[in-house]
């Protein structure tokens, strides 16, 4: 059986991720490339918990005058829910059903838009009412790039998973794109694993002083 | 090919069979996610309540890491078959992200 066979649901695998050799190689190349994520982001909170209120004034705003419990609630309730939405659409994949697996991305997609419109009103609102800047303080720096960067991976996670909904749309699945679309979701998943750990350590840990 | 199949020698009987595996899995997977709900309110809750620092950070950091292991285990799939690898490779990259962070952190707290 190869990659570009015309695929039927009589001879859909049972798993269909992990059938050819590159598809083999993609799993365990992605894996390597998460462990190596774990690194970065760990870095990051080391970072921003080394300089978290390292201001130079005391008329700065301190992590506990910027946070506030519904906007981050927010924000992760529509996170949390676009991972089980796009485990919805790997099932629906695995029963070779293409449209379900399509619209159920798509939800996952929209969430992911909505998580990020609340992420750039919360850093619009800190600029403009706090003068909370990538600049204006070490807190201000590791804050923006810790959070940033999570932002800058749901960015690049939401083009993945639309690029490969475009360009498979009229292709249907198959052996070559099934384990596109599953490391696609695995990256969308570990996104949601680093937010865990922001709304914990940043948020609700700033919250409590 | 063939030995990932179910093979009955019976399309219709293995293409139900699967069915059935596959949505008995994504029930589990409802079970996780509303448990990772659940948690999240805990956490928000204890936070929002005004407990002392010492009781809460502690537990928001538990809450944190259990939702995490259900994140991994199941809805990427790290408790199915042939993920040694994955597991090496991100076990090893979470023991340098932690020697990292107790570093960082111990440097600038002492």
């Amino acid at each position: 059986m190869h990659a570009e066979e015309k695929m039927t649901l009589e001879k859909w695998p049972a798993s269909p991720e992990k059938q050819t050799l590159e598809a083999k190689n993609k799993f365990l190349g992605f894996w390597l490339f998460l462990g190596g994520e774990t690194v970065l982001f760990a870095s990051l909170f080391a970072t921003y918990l080394a300089l978290k209120d390292k201001v130079p004034g005391p008329d700065h705003a301190l992590a506990k005058d910027l946070f506030e419990i519904p906007l981050a609630f927010l924000m992760t309730m529509l996170l949390l829910t676009s991972s089980i939405t796009s485990v919805y659409a790997m099932y629906h994949m695995k029963n070779f059903e293409f449209k379900k697996m399509q619209l159920w991305l798509g939800i996952t997609v929209a969430l992911g838009l909505a998580f990020l419109g609340c992420e750039i009103y919360e850093f619009y609102h800190y600029v403009h009412h706090y003068g909370h800047t990538f600049t204006s303080s070490a807190f201000g720096s590791a804050f923006y790039t810790l959070v940033g960067f999570h932002g800058a991976h749901v960015v690049f996670g939401l083009a993945w998973i639309i690029t490969l909904m475009v360009r498979n749309a009229k292709r249907g699945l198959s052996l070559y794109n099934a384990p596109k679309f599953y490391v696609a979701s695995l990256y969308w998943h570990f996104i949601d694993v680093v937010w865990v750990f922001i709304f914990s350590v940043v948020y609700l840990m700033g919250m409590v002083g | 090919m063939e030995n990932n199949q179910t093979n009955t020698g019976n399309a219709t009987v293995d293409i139900a069979y699967r069915r059935k595996k596959n949505a008995e899995e994504m029930r589990h997977q409802v079970i996780t996610f509303t448990l990772m709900i659940f948690l999240t309110i805990v956490a928000f809750v204890a936070v929002g309540a005004g407990m002392s620092g010492w009781f809460t950070v502690p537990f928001i950091l538990l809450l944190a890491a259990v939702q995490v292991a259900f994140q991994l285990y199941y809805f990427m799939h790290m408790s199915h078959k042939g993920h040694e690898a994955p597991a090496l490779f991100l076990y090893s990259g979470l023991l340098v992200g932690l020697i990292t962070i107790l570093a960082f952190v111990t440097i600038v707290w002492w």
